[in-house]
């Protein structure tokens, strides 16, 4: 049986470019998936068609067992979704923003009413209820928001990049609700492009990038991909860096990584903690004083670049902007040529060798 | 019970309206938002009066004395004839609000989450424009006044008055769905402004809107005659007894019908630019 959120050969191009490029998701009901990859990915487009926001061009689309391409009313009814804005009537209170949306979900006024008031004190904006909404702040617009996704407690949400442009506090916060409703048996898609967010919320991820998906499978799954442990150094002086290099290549098993303007030095190795003390030992035979020394698992990041052979944040430069097919966006992608065939080619790797569950 | 996350429990909540009820229900909350709206941001509806009682102002005392109507110069003879045409001119600008209001809308994702509501299609475009309309309405009084101030009367009745008006407003409500369009179609507030008024500047002044077309060069004269706008200002000026005395009225067709003219008119521009906006907002992309 096919999961909450299933989608096949998904293909939407927008002139010569093609946003989505064949895209597959499966989503195990009460599971949440993070599709990860930068700005012009095919995120927001892949969002926009499972939400009955835009007709793909190809390929079919399941949202809690119903076909989105024909029945869009009926995917609606099961269906939040928080855009990457929030959107918010700003000259609305909050109260008055929920219970419209209760209404237009179908609800009877008394029933949206009641409903906005649980969620108003649910996401603490009781005080802040019957202002305008154009006086909250973007912690609170966003909390809004999200309850506005909530109003019918949808089997099947939504959440495009949800903590874009938040504060520490109110990302942690909005980290708690997924997790709450989650447990509740939400399915739920989330976009993001902060590694360490998939990492801490989804089940599984996709990393797409120019409308492919390139690698599938759990956090640890991407990581073990990767390859296994690092050692990182952070030297106390620049001109240490050389020689600390030079050190941890001897112990490495891979091409080591300088980072100059963080004195950092990384290197790949199999030995864990018995080898770092090793390396410490080494280090300090040669006098090179450390700031900073840690044995760690690859992170995202380090998936990432394997991935796409470029980070993540790198394309990352016009936060916020929609990204369904706006030419100028994916022009300013290939911009970053030099690595585009890299990445193409760590791409074609990625896809063939599928970790999936 | 938890308040989020418990999908099955609220499944009872959805009540599932079909067809006409739902449109009517979706349309009416959609209005009800956007009247909140300018309730808050009255600077919007306050500028919008100023622009048409100043031309009341300047029309009647600046030309007032120099244009002939049929064949009569007199200032008071002319002010009869130009409410009328200001009146319509005012019903129009509703296209610029509608246009605007929808392509903010858009741009702030407001759209979107509309469009991913198992509401019903038309009505967030019909809300917009039903109340476009009550502001337009609320524009005509306040301009009526205005007039009445400056000595324009009615001399048909009150009926008739009242019918005038009603076709004033269902020009105004027409020109909004032309506006909706545009604010569908432009990806900025600001081009929904601009873009929902420069037309607005010819099509209300190859008209017989404020001076008679006969003194026209005759293309333009007859684009006059057959102009949407012109069938409904004659045809309140009709129903408001300002036509004066000895005024030629032009042979074409709308001229001699203007009521029918005016209502024909009206209804077509709805059924057009509705279903043209109604498609346009279903694949809408901010």
């Amino acid at each position: 049986m096919p999961g909450a959120i299933y989608a096949e050969g998904l293909v939407k191009t927008f002139g010569d470019v093609r946003a989505l490029d064949g895209v597959d998701l499966d989503v195990p009901e009460g599971t949440v998936l993070g599709l990860l990859g930068p700005n012009g990915a095919g995120k927001t487009t892949a969002v926009r068609v499972l939400t009955t926001l835009l007709k793909p061009d190809r390929g079919s689309a399941f949202v809690a067992g119903i076909d989105v391409l024909k029945k869009p009313d009926a995917v609606r009814r099961s269906i939040g979704l928080s855009g990457q804005f929030a959107a918010v009537d700003e000259y609305l209170t909050g109260r008055e923003n929920l219970r419209m949306v209760g209404q237009l979900y179908q609800m009877s006024a008394r029933d949206a009413k009641v409903r906005a008031g649980e969620l108003l004190e649910r996401f603490d904006l009781a005080e802040a209820a019957d202002r305008i909404a154009k006086t909250y702040s973007g912690g609170m617009r966003r909390r809004l928001d999200l309850a506005a996704a909530l109003v019918v407690s949808p089997p099947v949400m939504f959440m495009d990049e949800p903590t874009t442009g938040l504060d520490p506090r109110n990302r942690q916060g909005l980290w708690e609700v997924i997790q709450e409703l989650v447990a509740g048996g939400t399915t739920l898609l989330l976009t993001t492009q902060y590694l360490e967010e998939a990492d801490h919320l989804a089940h599984d991820i996709c990393v797409v990038d120019h409308g492919k998906v390139i690698a599938r499978g759990t956090s640890d799954q991407l990581k073990a991909r990767t390859g296994g442990e690092r050692v990182e150094v952070v030297v106390r002086s620049p001109e240490h860096i050389a020689t600390a290099d030079e050190v941890l290549r001897g112990f490495g098993k891979g091409a080591s990584s300088v980072e100059k303007h963080t004195r950092k030095v990384t290197v790949p190795v199999s030995g864990g903690a018995k080898l770092l003390a090793e390396v410490i030992r080494e280090l300090d035979a040669r006098g090179i004083d450390i700031d900073d020394i840690a044995l760690r698992r690859p992170t995202l990041d380090d998936v990432f670049i394997s991935l796409t052979g470029h980070a993540a944040e790198t394309d990352a430069t016009e936060t916020g902007d929609a990204e369904t097919g706006d030419a100028g966006a994916e022009t300013g992608d290939g911009g970053a040529s030099g690595v585009a065939g890299a990445s193409g080619a760590a791409g074609d790797a990625g896809a063939q060798q599928e970790a999936r569950p | 019970m938890s308040v989020i996350g418990t999908p099955a429990s609220r499944e009872a909540a959805l009540r599932v309206h079909g067809g006409i009820g739902r449109s009517v229900r979706d349309s009416l909350v959609v209005a009800k938002r956007n009247l909140i709206r300018m309730a808050r941001i009255p600077e919007v509806v306050i500028f919008g009066l100023i622009q048409p009682i100043m031309f009341v102002v300047l029309f009647s005392y600046v030309f007032g004395g120099s244009i002939a109507v049929g064949g009569n110069t007199d200032p008071s003879t002319y002010r009869q004839f130009l409410m009328a045409g200001i009146f319509a001119q005012t019903v129009t600008f509703a296209t610029a609000g509608a246009g605007a209001g929808i392509a903010d809308d858009m741009h702030k994702g407001l759209i979107d989450r509309f469009r991913s509501l198992p509401m019903a299609r038309g009505a967030v475009l019909t809300g917009r424009t039903l109340a476009d309309l009550v502001q337009t309405a609320l524009t005509l009084v306040v301009l009526a006044i205005v007039a009445v101030i400056v000595g324009w009367r009615v001399y048909n009745g009150i009926p008739k008055a009242l019918a005038g008006f009603a076709l004033l407003l269902l020009l105004g409500y027409a020109f909004s769905w032309i506006g909706a369009l545009i604010g569908l179609s432009v990806r900025t507030p600001e081009a929904a402004t601009s873009g929902g008024l420069i037309w607005l500047f010819p099509l209300t002044f190859i008209s017989n809107a404020f001076v008679p077309a006969d003194n026209m060069p005759t293309v333009l004269r007859v684009i006059a005659e057959w102009n949407p706008f012109s069938a409904t200002v004659q045809a309140a000026r009709e129903l408001f007894g300002n036509l004066p005395e000895g005024y030629p009225v032009p042979g074409a067709w709308p001229m001699q019908h203007p009521v029918w003219a005016s209502l024909i008119w009206s209804v077509l521009i709805i059924a057009l630019f509705r279903t043209l906006s109604v498609r346009k907002f279903r694949s809408a992309t901010a």
